[in-house]
């Protein structure tokens, strides 16, 4: 193999993509459209790394092209120390995908799904048998095993699709939208699963439009917004990027509310919930200093929360540009 | 592993899954049997005594219609399964597990492969089933022997083949299941204006060409030939390099399709 130990199991310089490029007419038909418009990206061994974005910000389209599903219209582009263009059968080799639509075969039960694989994987028929029956029982197939797949619900489709993409136990797993559609108590086993993968050493890539997801499994976040990284770090990181952290007081009596405001002067004032917000990084010393200066002003809250700044407002803060142009396709 | 190693050892495996898929939902094959078998009661028990007049000078009974009819009949069925696999073909690639197996190490023409044998197989199935009803109403080879038997059954297979093959291109750049089976249509009216139910000779003038310029007419003729001992003559090379032309075309041109970025 043609790997060196401490290269990165994903990397993608200068990634390029249109579509619909050829068809478009001499006759004021559209150009191409860009999907991917350079995207840099770098995910080291054995980390999960996610790919964040709003619908129709190209994520599906990156991992299709990583997985060599599609082909990219330019780019350097390596997966697990293998170049996607010179050689993606050695890619192939290496990874997993779980795609956003389930990848299982309706027609046949969960268990020759398995038995698919495992002879896809040119697993021994033992090795293949004893493969398929462990992660059935790894992801509670069991029962249903010799159902056909198709009688399936969405949660157990999916966790019969992740079960298929490990058989031939990939070093790099793709999962795009793995939780999408998903009921809570199957995203958070699906959450469980992912962490247990990342512990055996594999690298996840993982896109998701859940911010809380990627807060929860990532450790590293690239925001992709119309084609390009908006911004990329670990969440923390992401999180510093916004201002957002603050203290908020809420009233109930609107008296109390205004005399509050006027003591206090240099906080944001939102008249119409009676809540006034002091910018704060949420530490504990920070929080005693405000508590002392609401004290020593004598106002008396009826509540105080504490918001500490999370993807959510780094995602807006770097997307929020593209609402009206969402709305307009 | 060798190339060729793996892409049999694949191609078996996409293979066992196709049959897995026939095996568990039969009503499609079936439904394809009952075309051929349906036209053969008709043809021989309802238009029987008319068709009859039309060979051998007039001077033909019943009996002789059914040998007439039978290998037209056979490549029929073959035609009506293989549109049954540009239906499926269709159906397979705008499923999930299509992206899956594009990602995975194996051999890239396996899926085709394994729907093309298959199909095959299912034809020839098909083929046994729609002779046994041709046998059960009084149909007789003519003193064919042994290997005469063996020839009409590679013939059958490698039309089988060469057809498939193209239905597989058209199941393919069809969209949607029904619109592979309005493209594949031909396969299934061809027989009709070949010289599957009359002879070409008894066609008007102007029609003969396309009765005799297209690939079941030479296929039937030579499967007249093996099973009741008439002139084979230029058929027989004819219906092979048919075979031969269509498989090729239609494998270039479905593996080509394959290759492409899905949509």
């Amino acid at each position: 193999m043609t790997t060196t130990p401490d290269a990165p199991a994903i990397a993608a310089r200068g990634l390029h993509k249109s579509y619909g490029g050829k068809h478009s007419g001499k006759d004021g038909g559209k150009g191409p459209k860009k999907v991917l418009d350079g995207i840099d990206l770098a995910v080291p061994r054995g980390t999960i790394f996610s790919l964040l974005g709003p619908n129709g910000a190209g994520k599906t389209t990156v991992v299709k092209i990583l997985s060599t599903l599609v082909t990219a219209d330019a780019g350097d582009l390596r997966v697990g120390g293998h170049d996607l263009a010179a050689d993606p059968q050695a890619v192939r080799a290496m990874i997993g995908v779980t795609g956003q639509f389930s990848a299982v075969d309706g027609l046949i039960t969960g268990e020759e799904n398995m038995l698919l694989m495992a002879d896809l994987h040119h697993l021994p028929r033992r090795e293949g048998r004893r493969t398929a029956a462990e992660l059935l029982e790894r992801f509670d197939l069991v029962e249903a095993a010799k159902k056909p797949a198709s009688t399936y619900s969405g949660g157990m489709r999916r966790r019969l699709d992740i079960a298929m993409t490990l058989v031939g136990a990939p070093r790099i797993i793709f999962l795009d939208e793995p939780t999408t559609g998903l009921d809570p108590r199957s995203r958070h086993s699906m959450w469980g699963i992912i962490r247990e993968l990342v512990s055996g050493g594999v690298t996840v890539f993982l896109t998701t439009q859940y911010l809380e997801e990627a807060d929860e499994l990532a450790d590293r976040i690239a925001v992709l917004n119309d084609g390009r990284i908006a911004a990329e770090g670990s969440a923390d990181e992401l999180k510093r990027l916004v201002p957002g952290g603050h203290v908020r007081l809420r009233f109930t009596d609107p008296a109390a509310y205004r005399s509050a405001a006027v003591a206090l002067r240099e906080v944001t004032r939102d008249d119409e919930a009676l809540s006034l917000q002091i910018p704060s990084d949420g530490s504990q010393r920070e929080l005693r200093s405000i508590l002392d200066w609401l004290d020593s002003a004598g106002v008396e809250a009826d509540e105080l929360t504490v918001h500490t700044p999370d993807l959510d407002d780094v995602f807006f803060a770097l997307t929020g540009g593209t609402d009206q142009r969402e709305d307009v396709r | 592993m060798s190339s060729l190693t793996l892409a049999v050892r694949d191609s078996a495996t996409m293979l066992r899954r196709t049959v897995l898929h026939a095996w568990r939902y039969p009503s499609l094959t079936l439904n394809l049997l009952l075309t051929p078998i349906v036209l053969l009661l008709l043809f021989v028990y309802i238009f029987g005594d008319v068709m009859s007049a039309g060979i051998a000078g007039g001077h033909a009974d019943r009996s002789a219609y059914i040998a007439y009819l039978v290998p037209g009949i056979l490549l029929m069925t073959i035609g009506g399964t293989v549109v049954g696999a540009a239906v499926s073909v269709s159906m397979d690639m705008t499923e999930g597990i299509m992206a899956r197996f594009r990602t995975m190490a194996i051999h890239r023409g396996s899926v085709l492969i394994g729907h093309v044998v298959g199909s095959v197989l299912r034809a020839l199935v098909s083929v046994v089933l729609v002779g046994a009803v041709a046998v059960a109403i009084g149909f007789r080879s003519t003193d064919a022997t042994a290997l005469e038997w063996l020839a009409a059954f590679g013939l059958l297979a490698l039309v089988a083949m060469a057809l498939t093959w193209i239905a597989v291109g058209l199941g393919m750049v069809s969209p949607n299941a029904e619109a592979a089976g309005n493209n594949a249509m031909p396969l299934i009216v061809l027989p009709f204006v070949s010289s599957a139910f009359v002879p070409v000779d008894a066609m008007p003038g102007w029609f003969r060409p396309v009765a005799e310029y297209q690939p079941f007419t030479p296929a039937i003729e030579t499967l007249r030939g093996l099973l009741l001992g008439s002139e084979i003559g230029g058929d027989g090379w004819l219906a092979v390099g048919w075979c031969l032309g269509l498989a090729a075309l239609g494998y270039r041109w479905s593996t080509s399709l394959f290759s492409r970025d899905p949509r």
